[in-house]
């Protein structure tokens, strides 16, 4: 089973000096897992298993990417985000989890997590998920994408005072975010719409933004619902 | 059986207690040897200072009551009615070994919960202000007789009622919590042998499969898979695991079965993705029929290691997407036998006026993506 961060296949790393991975898992066989899965294409500069170490660790080793936990003893994922991202706003997140629970999904991401992905993944779109957050772009695994579809759904009029620009995607947005639902890769995305996968990329980096910046009552409503459930 | 003898004749005295002295020989067989009874309520000086420390001031705040009252038969009644409580306290007392358990725990915080000094210092200030206010209220009740006061007596039946229960309040309490600890101490019990139940028909069983088929390893990824989907399930959107199967009455619940069912079935990963959902009706089991159909084709055909499903429900329609990444084929030249599936899963939904479109090339996987219109519109 993979829920597999849809994109091109092989991984395109930059030339030169390997990325620095971070690894914050409570769970030991699983970290082994990662490293492991990883392989030499990557340099895992450190691992943490709780939130506070998490913290101070990261903000001493600067790694490219931190591969996130989004269960974690000691507040959760969006308490490592908060407690790096507003002093090294340059170390990049990407959350995975065995919990398809999606308001702790959305909540890492809304906490600045730049993509989304399962443990389930396979090696090489481990791989491909960490290259693209350290490039800047947006992981959107299909679970992810559904997840977004459904908390922009309950769509209605934007309350007065909110930013319509970020409280609604647009139809393309839309369209693009249905065809990773359905599993499609960014390229397939791109042919499937007549649009490069560049567009489709700023297209997906562009929902992340709303979904992390949007004040949308909704968002958070939804989310609450989700967990009454 | 001389309480016993004394108890009927003492019944008799007094009609109402026939009554009384029927419970109580009622009670009596169930716990075997009078005789034994009788011989320990006789030795039990605890359960004597008890019963008069009860029921002498009881007794004589009702024959003052009465007595007020000038209602002389309520104190020919008393006696017998207390000497027959006094005599029932005993009895059950000195019943049986389980039910002295039950009393001790019961009864003794009356005593004023055993040796502790704290408890018998508040049992003793319980005691005295109950005491106080009941003394208070017969005064006023005797009072209130001769004058012409008419509030004064229900006054005085306050006060002795207010007594009573700061006397007894505690007990009470204590008789009223012991019930409810022992009922959730129950309910907890029930529901861990659920649980063990529930963990040894799937988890354990899963894994007995697994030890024995650890030779292959698409088995134990199998079972692994379709336990762990059971699992997750039963804790989180608590389903019972141990059956793969059911009714679905949602449009999610539904697709979850469907994933169930094919990933133990074929051994194959299904992902689903959905997006909002609805009760389902006739139209949406076709779709799912449908799907399951094509979700199975692309298990047996494709070669793919996992199937997607994507679900969305829109105001006017359900869509629904099964895409895999195998071999794929030309859709124009399908061999027979896979014409007639896609036949079939076009008939299915066409039925209720859906569609089913299947896009497919040699070496790109297939995708069949199926709609049908909603019957409760929403919005």
């Amino acid at each position: 089973m993979t829920d597999g961060a849809a994109g091109a296949p092989g991984p395109a790393g930059p030339a030169g000096p390997r990325l620095r991975i971070f690894l914050v898992e409570d769970h030991a066989v699983f970290r082994a897992g990662v490293r492991a899965e990883l392989g030499d294409a990557v340099e895992v500069v450190g691992e943490a298993d709780e939130a506070t170490a998490a913290i101070e660790l990261i903000g001493e080793r600067l790694p490219d990417v931190v591969l996130l936990d989004v269960h974690l003893p000691g507040g959760g994922g969006h308490a490592v985000l908060r407690g790096v991202l507003p002093q090294h706003p340059g170390v990049q997140f990407l959350a995975l989890s065995v919990s398809d629970a999606p308001e702790d999904v959305i909540d890492v991401i809304r906490a600045g997590a730049r993509g989304y992905i399962t443990k389930t993944i396979s090696g090489p779109e481990l791989l491909q998920a960490v290259f693209r957050v350290a490039a800047g772009d947006a992981v959107f695994s299909p679970r992810l994408a559904g997840f977004v579809l459904d908390a922009f759904a309950q769509v209605g009029a934007p309350a007065p005072g909110l930013d319509p620009e970020l409280d609604q995607l647009s139809p393309r947005e839309r369209e693009v975010l249905r065809l990773i639902a359905r599993g499609y890769t960014y390229k397939e995305v791109g042919r499937d719409l007549n649009i490069s996968a560049k567009t489709v990329e700023s297209h997906v980096s562009s929902v992340l933004r709303k979904l992390q910046l949007s004040t949308r009552h909704e968002l958070t409503r939804w989310a609450t619902d989700r967990r009454l459930v | 059986m001389w309480v016993r003898i004394g108890f009927v004749l003492v019944a008799i005295s007094s009609g109402v207690m026939v009554f009384v002295y029927a419970m109580a020989w009622l009670l009596i067989p169930m716990e075997g040897d009078t005789g034994n009874i009788y011989s320990r309520a006789i030795g039990d000086r605890r359960g004597i200072r008890t019963v008069a420390a009860i029921l002498v001031p009881l007794l004589i705040a009702v024959q003052f009551i009465t007595s007020s009252l000038h209602v002389p038969f309520v104190g020919f009644v008393g006696w017998p009615t207390f000497l027959a409580l006094g005599i029932i306290v005993l009895i059950w007392r000195n019943a049986g070994e389980s039910e002295k358990a039950f009393i001790d725990d019961d009864v003794m915080p009356l005593l004023g919960t055993g040796t502790q000094g704290k408890g018998r210092r508040w049992l003793v200030a319980r005691v005295g202000v109950g005491l106080l206010v009941g003394a208070v209220g017969i005064a006023v009740l005797v009072r209130g007789h001769t004058t012409v006061a008419a509030l004064q007596p229900v006054g005085g039946a306050v006060l002795v009622i207010a007594a009573a229960v700061v006397i007894f309040g505690p007990w009470w309490l204590t008789l009223v919590r012991d019930l409810i600890a022992e009922r959730q101490a129950r309910a907890l019990a029930e529901e861990r042998a659920q649980m063990a139940a529930h963990v040894h028909d799937s988890v354990l069983q899963t894994l007995a499969l697994i030890q024995r088929s650890s030779d292959d390893p698409q088995q134990v990824v199998r079972l692994a898979r379709a336990q762990e989907r059971e699992l997750r399930a039963w804790l989180f959107e608590g389903r019972p695991p141990g059956a793969i199967g059911g009714d679905a009455t949602m449009l999610a619940e539904g697709v979850g079965l469907l994933q169930r069912q094919v990933e133990a079935d074929h051994g194959i990963a299904v992902q689903v993705v959905l997006v909002g959902d609805c009760p389902l009706d006739d139209a949406l089991r076709a779709l799912l029929d449908a799907a399951r159909e094509a979700t199975v084709n692309a298990a047996k055909w494709s070669g793919a290691d996992q199937v997607s499903i994507f679900a969305e429900v829109e105001s006017d329609t359900v869509m629904l997407y099964v895409r895999d990444r195998g071999r794929g084929f030309d859709p124009e030249a399908v061999p027979e036998g896979r014409q007639g599936i896609a036949q079939s899963i076009r008939a299915r939904v066409a039925r209720f006026g859906g569609m089913a479109v299947v896009r497919s090339a040699p070496g790109e996987g297939a995708e069949v993506q199926l709609s049908v219109p909603r019957r409760e519109r929403v919005k």
